[in-house]
């Protein structure tokens, strides 16, 4: 139970784990434990960061679906107006077309109708004549009673 | 397990038998070799298995000798820290370095007292004790070193005069310097003393117990070693560990200038 040499050979023992340890063993081991934790937090904050572009990405989507179905309705109101508009104009082209064809459905009979009375004269015309004729038992002169004639037709109409 | 063997010299020199370490030499000059072996063995262990780990170092993710080397530093390294607040190199691995090595010196308590003695003498070595911090001069030779290093960084840090202004100074002022002196002395060099006594009275008086309990019959051996053995679990770990934390706090206070 005596200090002895073997002291002064546990102390060499001693400074050489230490020494060892220093040199070989803590910093290796130390410096892989401060990257860990580098890696650690850098991945923590791009995992933030990656969240927070998710939101901001969200956030826009948002915003482009609501500008989208903004246009989107003013087309539908803008195709609605359109559409209204060529109604009205269809119905007052039908409008003014049905009009123009009583117009000249109008005048057609109209005309129709002179024209029948004209033969109508010219047929009363020619009866009267042939009645005259026979009245008379002579011939008119058509040329010498053109005024007459002209006359009695005119009466006609 | 007191065989025929000691039966002759008794009980007690069946104790002084396993107190005894294999010596060589004659004065200041005998070697204890079970001492220097086994710490040695020890301190190769604990050097082997973290150089593994150290070689094998990843930032990624760490195999299980890693793992284990790892939360070892770390556990060390808040210690230091805890305690100790300024930039050394040499501090945290030296705290690493103590921990373990008087960790793994106080574990060799816990194998059988018999055992290694046994196969030992089947060797042909007469006397084996397995325990080196139940030799003085193992715990001593550490505190004597922690003691060098305060000494040093006292004088690296506060200069030659401001160590000798905080020995003569404090803590009564400069009236009383030769009692100061006498205080301060005192207080360093019981820090040495300290260190290697607690160290060494544990770990001896546990062994002892152990082989007072080899010395009883058979059937109550178990009942006795075996919760002694699982309280010395405890004990062998928090030496281990008030040799480490003293040894930061005592540098960091070698680190404080005044």
């Amino acid at each position: 139970m005596s200090i002895n040499a073997t002291l002064i050979g546990q102390m060499i023992t001693f400074a050489l784990l230490v020494w060892f340890t220093m040199k070989y063993i803590w910093p290796p081991l130390f410096d892989s434990l401060e990257e860990r934790r580098k890696k650690i937090a850098d991945g923590l904050a791009a995992a933030e960061k990656g969240q927070e572009n998710m939101h901001l990405a969200e956030k826009k989507a948002k915003n482009v679906i609501k500008e989208a179905k903004e246009q989107s309705s003013e087309i539908v109101n803008q195709a609605q107006k359109r559409a209204n508009e060529l109604i009205e104009e269809s119905k007052d082209l039908g409008k003014k077309e049905g009009e123009r064809m009583i117009l000249a459905a109008k005048a057609q009979i109209e005309q129709e109708i002179h024209q029948a009375r004209e033969s109508l004269r010219q047929e009363v015309a020619a009866l009267a004549f042939s009645a005259a004729e026979q009245i008379l038992g002579a011939e008119i002169d058509k040329a010498k009673h053109r005024d007459i004639i002209n006359k009695v037709s005119n009466q006609l109409g | 397990m007191a065989t025929e063997a000691h039966a002759a010299e008794g009980a007690t020199g069946y104790i002084i038998h396993h107190l005894t370490p294999l010596h060589f030499g004659e004065g200041f000059w005998t070697l204890h070799l079970d001492t220097l072996f086994f710490s040695a063995a020890l301190g190769g262990l604990f050097i082997w298995f973290f150089k593994t780990a150290a070689e094998k170092a990843t930032s990624g993710v760490p195999g299980l000798v890693q793992s284990f080397a790892e939360m070892m530093i770390e556990f060390v390294d808040q210690q230091v820290k805890d305690s100790f607040h300024g930039h050394s190199k040499l501090i945290a691995p030296l705290a690493l370095t103590i921990f373990c090595w008087v960790f793994l010196w106080n574990f060799m308590d816990l194998f059988p007292v018999d055992i290694l003695p046994l196969i030992g003498s089947l060797m042909g070595l007469e006397y084996l004790r397995v325990v080196p911090s139940t030799d003085l001069n193992a715990t001593f030779a550490m505190s004597i070193s922690v003691f060098a290093l305060i000494i040093f960084y006292s004088i690296k840090i506060k200069g030659p005069w401001g160590f000798a202004k905080e020995l003569m100074f404090q803590p009564f002022g400069p009236w009383l310097l030769p009692f100061n002196l006498l205080l301060k002395l005192v207080e360093e060099i019981a820090k040495p003393i300290s260190l290697a006594l607690r160290l060494f009275g544990n770990l001896y008086a546990g062994e002892l117990i152990f082989i007072l309990i080899a010395l009883l019959p058979w059937y109550l051996q178990p009942v006795l070693s075996f919760p002694w053995a699982i309280f010395h679990i405890l004990i062998i770990t928090l030496q281990a560990f008030i040799f480490m934390v003293l040894t930061i706090v005592y540098l960091s206070m070698a680190h404080e200038d005044h």
